[in-house]
């Protein structure tokens, strides 16, 4: 598609570049139609319903955001989470997305459309996608032209890394941040090509919506100094750049402080230490270079000496300050999760709270061809083609690519920033290689009935035409510095001249080259649709399985909630791991005494601790917590494996984190987690056994064969003395048990067939304790 | 069908004290207490029967009799019921089973059974075998509280065994248990459970050589004339129980660690238990003033039992004859045995010591309506009423160390409520700076009382955004700061741009 319009946009008339704009405009509709709907997998296949854990919660702010209105939800102080300490809502959560939905619902309304909060929640994420296709367009037509505009567009709109965070149901941050993130690159390069101070604002204005949006808005307050940095590093310093960058800073920072979960973070934690610091050398510079407009040659080498040796003094200064203050911070003043970024292995040594989640775990190889698939070969050949002619634009894409290549590394949650940095490269390549290909027919299919000389100036034409392009790129300078920009272009542009005689390749090469792309887009196509219609649209709320006697469906989550919801006390308290808290307070509007916002974790260290102790113990911490019921999900009997007996390692760690009697080599026989017979008796004895597998021999006759672990359970005739089984699913993928009430009395020594048996033993051991008078 | 219903919402309610606002653990439970929560203590039974019924409703308080036949009557009985559980409660047994090895034993100890009727009391005596006891009849208690004077009996008649007993206590009865000399191992599992172990050597008795009751035949330290009792007005009534208790039987310790058992007479520190007839081989198992002769026992949800290791204590013999503790010259006309068991009964059967806390209040200084969330530093009082009840009316319940937390996790406040001497309790305290889920708690344990648990949760928010002070006198500076930065900026781009 992107090839044909990159061939009829090609005639300079202004007749064909009419049509060529309105046939963009419709396949942007087209890409934005596309990028909706492949998204639609999950609500045809399961239900119009909310995903996974935090969308949940995402989902029951948005409720109370349009019940309540904008000042209740800043001021929101929940006591239904994290009991007994309660959660300042409005505080400590990024708005962006749920304002973003909660004034499309009210944007609706009042156009007479009345539908529910929760399909608005549930199709936000298709409608932002579509928009950070739309974005991705603008962006990488700043960079390489309309043709790598919608080539990535369509790549992006369906690449399976961001389908995975995106499709209908998945409320998350990140569905409105992708195109957060994708816009405010798109605005700084707008604002680096135009030197126009209405984008600048524009782009402060995006960063501050990014900002509300998503933790990950750091990513872009650290590359964008960065791509600074290079740009003056490499004598590309321009008043463009200065423009773009300085009211950013500026700005976007004074804003970012408006949002309470930032606040002062915004000027106080490192992460935004190096925007600072760019700020400041872009001033030096921007200083620099004006003294060198009003000084004479030989004066300024004078001053330039000067300048440089007194500003190196502060800047060490300076710097040695910074390392100071950063360095009388405990964590060297960065957060857990960006020092985990730094140094991977971070995390799993000190903090086995944010380990402990899969997404924070770096990804493996097959991970990156089933996320991004084919661009994974694409992007070096991006990357190339960036490089020829290197503008300000496409060092900036090189720049995020890189970055975020590494970041991705880290953790596979970030393969999300990843995804969009590979779209561009990719529809960079793929529409350069196109041009390249049907340049290449075109000028055989041209030369059949010309001379040679006739084929150098169709040559030629496509050449100024390149020429025409980029310079559409920069079209709109400011005045002052227009004249500077054009001896900055003509330069690179007449290398490309020479450069490009020789990309005219065999026909029959090119024909089967453009033959090999199309299937190489083609594959990814259908491997973008199966992901999106198979691997990603998955609710895991709603489990289904295929085998031979047909589907099965199991809906064991909702069920366990509902049963809470009709038959507890509205203000009961219920005790589960942290993963499940959300969708508790969420579905079963109950209160929890840990969330998925695991803010504190000696909170979660205390739950984690009471699942891994014996059940006197865990009764006693449950208790104290004022704990009316506990949930624990079990996948034994189905085989679902993301139970909380293969989570029971990470309460172990992160409960023995904060009270050391809890030692995660007690549950381990010899470094193997194991709950067959070979267990350990703390193992077998814990609570968290005790609660999975009570009662379960008796799903299989006596076997007690648990699918998931593939083992006989160690300990199978157990009762439970402190709890009482109350609840379990259909399936027994969610089981509750109560607390049972203490004692109504105290039982004395005497056991109830001792007395009957032998009086004289155990009358014995009493004299020994006792004091006797007679001696 | 709606009988059902009522049914199920009446024990949850009533077993879970789910409303924890202003939860009592009164026996009974069914007090209002100022909550907006109507507890109904109806038991219906399942209204599908559509035979002929008689049953009682609310036994605590009157023997009404409805008959049920229809769904119909059912839910204008219901109405009735309603109506009624609105009035004050009365936590006085009115109807007890005494249980009797021998028929002699009635006439035998007649004064303890006619003070107990002429204090109002239905007694139903029955022999310990009669195959017709039952304590309960579809799901509903015939008795507020048992007597078993059976201390031979090894099986009871009926349907009566250890569990059902103790879940005559566990669903809030009372009891009293006598043992001899000769208790069966049935007695002996029941005082087990309760917390109280008898002497396991059964021929063993408490013998005392120092403090023995002076008596015809010499030698016979059996019987015994204990004055060491629990210095309790709550317990043993206001006035002081004088002459020493005859006490002939069996001995029995408790767990110091059980805080729910009380040694109401120990035996002084010269007593053993052993038995009489044979020659002293070993220590005895029990001795000294660790020996318990009467305990009582007052079960988490304020059932009261009585243990006694002898039933004579109870016998008119014993509450008619003189005594003389040996090595005293006080002799006196008459033993003290009825004062005590009289007053130990009126506390056994709730005629005192029962306490009941109403109208938890609680609001900010200055206002009158309970807010559903305070602010951190608000000012608010809090307020309840306490009440006791006389064996007759609830009088106004006074002492100065009734105390309240503000509790999250731990206690962060702790005061101590000053009293207007008519029942009405109350404390003011500044809200920590601390948000979070508050708990207004009243944990009041006091030797023999009942024991109040009050938990009314409560959560406290923090600042809204314009609650803080809009401008701060510190930061005078920084304001200028800002301002005549942007007075320059202002300046400085009026010179540079109009200067030429």
């Amino acid at each position: 598609m992107a090839a044909s319009t990159d061939t009829t946009a090609a005639p300079s008339s202004t007749l064909r570049n009419a049509s060529g704009n309105i046939l963009a405009f419709f396949i942007l509709l087209l890409i934005g139609v596309l990028a909706f709907s492949i998204r639609l997998f999950s609500v045809i296949k399961y239900e119009s319903v909310i995903h996974e854990f935090d969308p949940y919660f995402n989902y029951r702010v948005t409720q109370f955001l349009t019940k309540n209105g904008v000042y209740d939800f800043w001021n929101w102080f929940d006591d239904r989470t994290w009991y007994p300490l309660g959660r300042v809502i409005g505080g400590t959560v990024y708005p962006g997305l749920t304002l973003t939905a909660a004034t499309m619902w009210k944007a609706l309304h009042f156009l007479n459309i009345p539908l529910s909060v929760e399909t608005v929640c549930v199709f936000t994420a298709p409608v932002f996608s579509a928009f950070a296709a739309w974005a991705t367009y603008l962006l990488t037509k700043e960079v390489k032209g309309v043709g790598a505009g919608l080539t990535a567009a369509v790549l992006l709109a369906m690449v399976p890394s961001y389908i995975s965070r995106s499709v209908a149901g998945s409320y998350d941050n990140e569905a409105v941040a992708i195109f957060a993130l994708i816009f405010t690159f798109y605005l700084y390069i707008k604002t680096l090509n135009t030197g126009s101070l209405f984008y600048a604002t524009l782009n402060s204005i995006s960063y501050f919506y990014m900002v509300c949006s998503w933790g990950g808005y750091t990513f872009i307050i650290n590359l964008i100094p960065m791509h600074v940095l290079l740009c003056i590093v490499t004598s590309r310093y321009s008043p463009r750049l200065y423009i773009a960058y300085a009211p950013l800073v500026v700005l976007g920072t004074l804003m970012a402080a408006l949002v309470p979960v930032v606040g002062f973070n915004a000027v106080m934690t490192s992460e935004h230490f190096a925007s600072f610091l760019v700020f400041i050398i872009i001033h030096v510079v921007a200083l620099a270079y004006y003294i060198k407009g009003i000084l004479s040659p030989k004066m300024f080498k004078v001053a330039a000496t000067l300048v440089i040796s007194v500003g190196l003094v502060v800047c060490c200064a300076v710097v040695a300050v910074l390392i100071a203050v950063v360095a009388s911070s405990p964590t060297k003043g960065w957060s857990g999760r960006s020092l985990s970024l730094l140094d991977p292995t971070y995390a799993s040594k000190y903090i086995p709270i944010i380990a402990s989640v899969s997404e924070h775990q770096p990804p493996t190889w097959p991970s990156y061809f089933m996320d991004i698939n084919v661009l994974a070969f694409l992007v070096p050949a991006g990357i190339i083609a960036c490089f020829s002619p290197l503008s300000d634009a496409s060092s900036f894409v090189i720049l995020y690519i890189v970055m975020s290549v590494y970041f991705s590394g880290v953790m596979v949650r970030l393969m999300l920033v990843f995804a969009p940095a590979a779209c561009i490269m990719s529809g960079v390549a793929l529409s350069e290689a196109f041009d390249a290909f049907t340049r290449s027919i075109k000028f055989y299919a041209f030369q059949t009935g010309d001379t040679v000389s006739a084929s150098t100036v169709s040559m030629e034409n496509n050449v100024k035409e390149i020429e025409k392009k980029e310079e559409s790129l920069k079209k709109r300078p400011s005045k002052k510095n227009k004249k500077k920009e054009k001896e900055n272009v003509e330069k690179p542009l007449k290398k490309s001249q020479t450069e490009k005689r020789p990309l005219i390749l065999p026909v029959e090469a090119s024909v089967f080259a453009l033959f090999l792309t199309v299937l190489l887009a083609a594959f990814y196509v259908v491997h973008s649709v199966w992901a999106a219609a198979e691997a990603y649209s998955a609710p895991s709320i709603v489990l289904t399985s295929h085998s031979r006697d047909g589907l099965h469906v199991f809906d064991d989550f909702r069920e366990a909630y509902a049963w809470l919801s009709h038959n507890t006390h509205v203000d009961d308290k219920v005790a589960s791991w942290w993963d499940y808290g959300y969708q508790t307070t969420a579905m079963a509007n109950r209160t929890v005494i840990v969330d998925n916002n695991t803010w504190n974790n000696t909170h979660i260290a205390t739950v984690g601790t009471a699942m891994s102790s014996p059940e006197k113990a865990a009764w006693e911490i449950f208790n104290s917590l004022d704990v009316k019921y506990v949930l624990v999900v079990f996948g034994g009997v189905v085989g679902y494996s993301s139970d909380d007996i293969n989570k029971f390692l990470w309460m172990v760690r992160i409960g023995g984190g904060v009270f050391p009697h809890i030692k995660e080599p007690d549950y381990l026989r010899d470094g193997q987690y194991r709950i067959d017979s070979q267990a350990t008796p703390t193992m077998l004895n814990s609570l968290m056994y005790k609660l999975s597998y009570y009662r379960f021999v008796e799903t299989d006759g006596g076997k007690g064969y648990d699918r998931v672990r593939g083992t006989e359970i160690g300990k199978k005739y157990f009762k439970l003395t402190h709890f009482e089984e109350v609840f379990t699913t259909h399936h027994w993928m969610v089981r509750i048990y109560k607390l049972k009430p203490q004692k109504n009395r105290i039982r004395g020594k005497t056991k109830k067939s001792r007395s009957k048996t032998s009086s004289k033993g155990p009358t014995k051991t009493r004299t020994i304790t006792k004091k006797n008078p007679w001696h | 069908m709606i009988g059902n219903k009522i049914r199920h919402d009446t024990t949850w309610n009533h077993r879970d004290d789910r409303y924890g606002c202003k939860r009592t653990r009164n026996r009974g439970g069914d007090s209002v207490h100022g909550c907006k929560v109507v507890v109904i203590r109806v038991n219906l039974q399942s209204p599908n029967t559509s035979r002929l019924r008689s049953r009682t409703l609310n036994p605590n308080q009157n023997m009404a009799k409805f008959s049920i036949a229809t769904v119909f009557i059912a839910s204008i009985s219901l109405l009735l019921a309603l109506t009624r559980s609105f009035s004050v409660e009365n936590p006085t047994d009115r109807r007890i089973l005494v249980l009797l090895d021998d028929l002699a034993l009635k006439s035998s100890h007649s004064i303890f059974f006619t003070s107990l009727q002429a204090r109002g009391f239905e007694l139903d005596f029955k022999l310990s075998d009669d195959p017709k006891i039952a304590l309960q009849r579809y799901g509903q208690h015939l008795y507020d509280g048992l007597v078993l004077f059976s201390p031979t009996t090894e099986r009871f008649g009926g349907s009566l065994d250890v569990a059902a007993i103790l879940d005559f206590v566990d669903s809030g009865k009372d009891l009293i248990v006598a043992a001899d000399a000769s208790a069966s191992d049935l007695i002996r599992n029941i005082a087990a459970e309760c917390g109280v172990d008898f002497d396991e050597d059964p021929s063993a008795v408490v013998i005392d050589h120092g403090s023995y009751a002076v008596s015809g035949t010499e030698g016979d330290h059996t019987l015994i004339a204990a004055d060491d009792f629990i210095q309790s007005d709550v317990l043993l009534g206001s006035t002081k129980i004088e002459a020493p208790v005859l006490f002939k039987g069996i001995g029995h310790s408790v767990n110091p660690a059980n805080s729910l058992v009380l040694k109401v007479l120990s035996a002084s520190p010269s007593a053993y238990s052993a038995n009489p007839k044979s020659k002293l081989s070993s220590p005895p198992s029990l001795s000294g003033s660790s020996i318990s002769l009467v305990s009582v026992v007052q079960a988490r949800n304020n059932a009261r039992v009585v243990f006694s290791g002898s039933l004579d204590l109870f016998s008119n013999k014993f509450f008619k004859s003189p005594v003389q503790k040996a090595g005293s010259s006080n002799k006196y006309a008459k033993s003290g045995n009825e004062q005590f068991v009289t007053e130990l009964s009126k506390w056994v059967f709730h005629e005192r010591g029962h306490l009941k806390a109403v109208n938890v209040r609680h609001h900010r200084v200055g206002e009158t309506d309970e807010p559903a969330i305070y602010r951190i530093n608000d000012d608010l009082q809090y307020s309840v009423e306490i009440y006791e009840w006389s064996g007759s009316s609830w009088e106004p319940y006074v002492a100065n160390d009734v105390q309240v937390q503000f509790y999250m996790m731990s206690p962060y406040v702790l005061k101590t409520m000053s009293t207007n001497k008519k029942g009405l309790y109350h404390a003011s305290f500044k809200v920590p700076d601390v948000y979070g889920v508050f708990q207004f708690k009243v944990e009041y344990q006091r030797l023999g009382y009942t024991s109040l648990s009050l938990a009314k949760q409560i959560p406290v928010r923090p600042f809204r955004h314009n609650e803080y002070e809009r401008f701060i006198p510190t930061a005078f500076p920084y304001y200028g700061a800002s301002f005549s930065t942007m007075a320059g900026f202002l300046i400085f781009s009026f010179i540079y741009l109009y200067s030429k």
